[in-house]
């Protein structure tokens, strides 16, 4: 018989006409199996997701949640669970009719990872969720867990016959982090590919999941007058910032081993410089786009240790101000060690290595406590060639700015020369400011319910590929190292400030970080 | 936060001055503080008698976040001579640190009978350019609607609210070869659509399409327009030949031509159905499926029978929109197009030829 793993090929199927005009496609009958089900993630996010597409009646026609655990509780007790974290985590006051009906049917298997016979039960929970819908249920199994237990977890499904279904698709959802190295990374894909095939595999990187991700490709591509500008002709340098006022509150255990750069210039950064730098792709299919973002960090060459000091910086904050209070350095910060050299601002200076882009700086920075929290992606093209007025009295011609607001303020701001009223032809800079918010009535919806639905479609578009994990850590992993083999001491900035004033290091002369 | 308001009002006013005290008041909430900006999504005018205003105020209040960016209200008074005018700023909010806060612009113009010829010269400086327009008259008014065109890509009608399904079904055809129609009744159709979608959706069933023989949609009792809409949009996507509906008992019956064999069209009327809109529905296919689908609580119920004979039952979750839900959504509708809705109406309308 055959067995369906992934979208099935070769077979031409009707099409259905009554989906044309609708705004949410159907999604297919699903059994969703959350791993890690009592974790902090799914408490947060995952189960208040699920509430809110089900209110939207967004959810599969047939759908069933199962929660896996290692806590021995009731099913009665876990739907108490997953009641109390969407009522304090749901972006809207749920509807106690909705609530009840959602969590009905709601299982929870406790046990650990490694048992199989959580997997033999697991089995029979969701062939009897199949025998009283009548119908094949695709399965999405959601690895909500720590890292370490992802390959434990694929492995037992392998095992258990879980991964293949009779008729159906069945999905593997795997949170970040994949892999803290190169190695780790093209391990862990080892692992899971050889259970399961990629197009069963969904690795989410949650900025993908946000609008204003997804409104670059829009921006770059629905758009004339940029295009014919976006090469290294035009565009002098690009600085990637995600910047956040805050420190790292009580995740000290998950930061001081992940660091700066591994928390988000690894992933969300390096796709951000991917949607700046890639090429228009031939069609939004997953594989068009991934194809290629992977063509872009392919183009990007993996740092020597030489270079390291020259095109990365890291730095550790001090105590200072924030918020107008005194806030206490990292060292200070609950559970992070006295000694710990682990970064909590990098910057790095890398070069897209193609026709378009070559010559062009690409700056990315990030850190927690810094002055405020913004993450934005900001074009800088060439000056004018030749200036015909006089800068004398004014604050000078600079070059335009683009700059694409990702957060708090989505928007896109484009800086110009302006005369400024008077009896002379005196310059200075003007912002021309277009904020998504003035623009559109809807609320962008979570990432999380964009991302859950997507992979139950089986649509991997916002979801990261194994060759575009493993080319994010080529670049990553020789600065993880050389870091790791001199350990410090670290550069220091105060909370609340620009940054540490070592990253002017890896500026070009003439360029400068933009004012967080 | 408490919502601000800036207020300005103009007894035997002009358009002019309407449009210079708008534009004062931005300037001022702006200098006030540069994080409030103007929305500038939609403008939206209602057409509508003085003696509702205040309805459809609320109506419009609860509409939540789709509200239109500047909203115009013409409040027709037939003896008024003069022309009276009031405008509101209004921010939900203040803006919080590196936030923003959006402004939301009314204005409500007092007009008489004598007015109406010069509506459109009224109106146009009242709008914003370059966005789009949505033009809404809930009691009829249809010459204003007429004249308002002009300024308007999209119109907002409820078919179920004109008595004579024909009527209301003659209207938007007629208005959709002028503008977009934005049709409540249509809207309200939309949950049951996707769902019948959701079932016929995995590709075994996609073939089951060729074999329904028999559709029963059963509705709120003014809301038989919802009805013919929604089997409308079956027999314009799967290509069937609608016949002639014709009343028996409390139902209207008829046929269609899907291919090699006929379908069953049944609407009845709910009489318990407290809201507008659609009450349930029933598919059946040539193959011994039947699906039934019934608002519930908390979301739709289903009841399928396969085509083995064995019935199950279950629960679709999803909240109810509500009836400002609905409108909410129309406003938000303005701007999108749906190219499906015009198929549907027409095959609709050949039902009741």
């Amino acid at each position: 018989m055959a067995v369906a793993a992934g979208r099935p090929t070769g077979q031409i199927q009707p099409e259905n006409p009554l989906t044309a005009g609708l705004e949410r496609l159907p999604v297919a009958p699903t059994t969703l199996v959350i791993f890690g089900a009592t974790g902090d993630l799914a408490r947060r996010k995952l189960l208040p997701a699920l509430y809110n597409l089900a209110h939207e009646g967004a959810l599969p026609e047939r759908f069933h949640l199962v929660g896996v655990s290692r806590k021995e509780k009731a099913h009665e007790d876990y739907r108490a669970e997953c009641e109390e974290a969407i009522r304090r985590f749901s972006r809207r006051k749920p509807d106690e009719q909705v609530l009840t009906s959602l969590l009905a049917n709601v299982k929870y298997i406790p046990g650990t990872f490694d048992q199989d016979s959580v997997y033999a039960e697991l089995g029979r929970v969701i062939d009897d969720f199949e025998k009283a819908a009548g119908v094949p249920l695709n399965r999405a199994f959601y690895l909500s867990t720590a890292p370490g237990f992802f390959p434990v977890i694929v492995e037992a499904l392998g095992r258990s016959q879980l991964a293949r279904h009779e008729n159906a698709q069945v999905r593997l959802i795997i949170e970040k982090p994949f892999g803290t190295t190169l190695e780790e990374a093209r391990e862990l894909n080892r692992r899971v590919l050889s259970i399961f095939q990629e197009t069963q595999v969904f690795r989410i990187d949650h900025y993908l999941g946000k609008e204003t991700v997804q409104n670059m490709m829009a921006f770059r591509f629905a758009n004339g007058m940029f295009e014919p500008l976006w090469n290294r002709n035009f565009i002098d340098s690009v600085q990637i910032t995600a910047a956040e006022d805050l420190g790292i509150g009580a995740r000290a255990d998950y930061y001081d081993h992940a660091g700066a750069l591994r928390d988000l210039i690894q992933n969300h950064m390096l796709q951000l410089l991917c949607h700046v730098a890639m090429e228009p792709p031939v069609s939004f299919t997953a594989e068009e786009v991934r194809n290629e973002k992977v063509k872009v960090l392919q183009a990007i060459p993996q740092p020597t240790a030489e270079e390291i000091p020259e095109m990365s910086m890291r730095a550790q904050y001090a105590a200072g101000h924030s918020g107008g209070e005194d806030v206490p350095g990292y060292l200070e910060e609950e559970g992070v060690p006295e000694d710990s050299n682990t970064e909590t601002y990098a910057a790095l200076r890398v070069e897209v290595e193609n026709w378009r882009w070559a010559g062009v700086p690409f700056y990315l920075r990030t850190g927690k406590r810094l002055a405020r929290k913004v993450t934005e992606i900001a074009v800088t093209l060439k000056p004018v060639p030749h200036l015909a007025f006089s800068q004398d009295g004014s604050l000078g011609v600079q070059p335009n700015q683009l700059v694409l607001t990702l957060q708090p303020n989505e928007g896109v701001s484009l800086r110009l020369g302006a005369k400024i009223p008077g009896t002379r032809m005196i310059i200075r800079p003007v912002n021309m400011e277009f904020l998504y918010g003035t623009a559109f009535l809807s609320q962008s919806p979570e990432a999380y319910e964009r991302l859950i639905t997507d992979a139950m479609r089986g649509d991997a578009t916002l979801f990261t590929r194994n060759d575009e994990v493993e080319a994010q850590w080529r670049i990553c992993d020789p600065i993880v190292s050389a870091w790791t083999q001199a350990p410090g001491p670290l550069a220091i900035y105060e909370s609340g400030s620009q940054g540490p004033k070592e990253a002017d290091g890896l500026l070009r002369d003439g360029d400068r970080w933009r004012a967080i | 936060m408490p919502r601000r308001e800036a207020v300005w009002s103009g007894q035997g006013t002009t358009p002019d001055a309407i449009e210079a005290a708008l534009r004062e008041l931005l300037v001022e909430r702006h200098a006030e503080n540069d994080k409030f900006v103007p929305a500038r999504v939609l403008n939206m005018i209602v057409f509508v008698d003085r003696q509702w205003t205040g309805e459809i105020a609320n109506r419009l209040r609860g509409v939540g976040r789709y509200h239109a960016s500047r909203l115009v209200v013409l409040a027709h008074e037939p003896l008024r001579e003069r022309l009276d005018a009031r405008v509101t700023i209004a921010s939900e909010e203040d803006p919080e640190a590196g936030g923003l806060s959006l402004l939301r612009e009314t204005v409500v113009v007092e007009l008489g009978e004598h007015h109406l010829d010069d509506l459109l010269t009224i109106t146009a400086p009242l709008v914003v350019s370059d966005i789009p327009t949505l033009l809404w008259s809930p009691h009829g008014h249809h010459d204003a609607v007429s004249e308002l065109l002009a300024l308007s890509q999209a119109v907002l009608v409820d078919s179920v609210d004109e008595p004579v399904p024909r009527d209301a079904l003659d209207r938007a055809c007629a208005l959709s070869g002028e503008a977009y129609v934005v049709d409540l009744a249509w809207l309200r159709s939309t949950p049951w659509r996707e769902r019948v979608a959701a079932t016929f959706d995995p590709p075994p069933m996609r073939l089951e399409l060729r074999a329904i023989t028999n559709v029963t949609v059963r509705h709120h009792p003014d809301s038989t327009v919802a009805a013919m809409l929604f089997i409308g949009w079956l027999a314009s996507r799967l290509d069937w030949q609608v016949g002639r509906l014709i009343a028996h008992g409390d139902a209207l019956v008829g046929e269609a031509r899907a291919g090699g064999q006929d379908v069953t069209l049944r609407l009845e009327a709910a009489p318990e159905l407290q809201v507008r809109g659609l009450e349930g529905l029933t598919l059946e296919t040539s193959c011994g499926r039947r699906l039934r689908l019934d608002r519930g609580p908390g979301g739709l119920r289903a009841r399928a029978r396969d085509a083995a004979g064995e019935e199950r039952e279950w629960t679709i979750p999803g909240a109810s929109r509500g009836e400002t839900g609905v409108l909410g959504e129309g406003i938000r509708q303005a701007l999108l197009r749906d190219p499906t809705y015009v198929p549907a109406l027409k095959a609709a309308r050949a039902m009741t030829s």
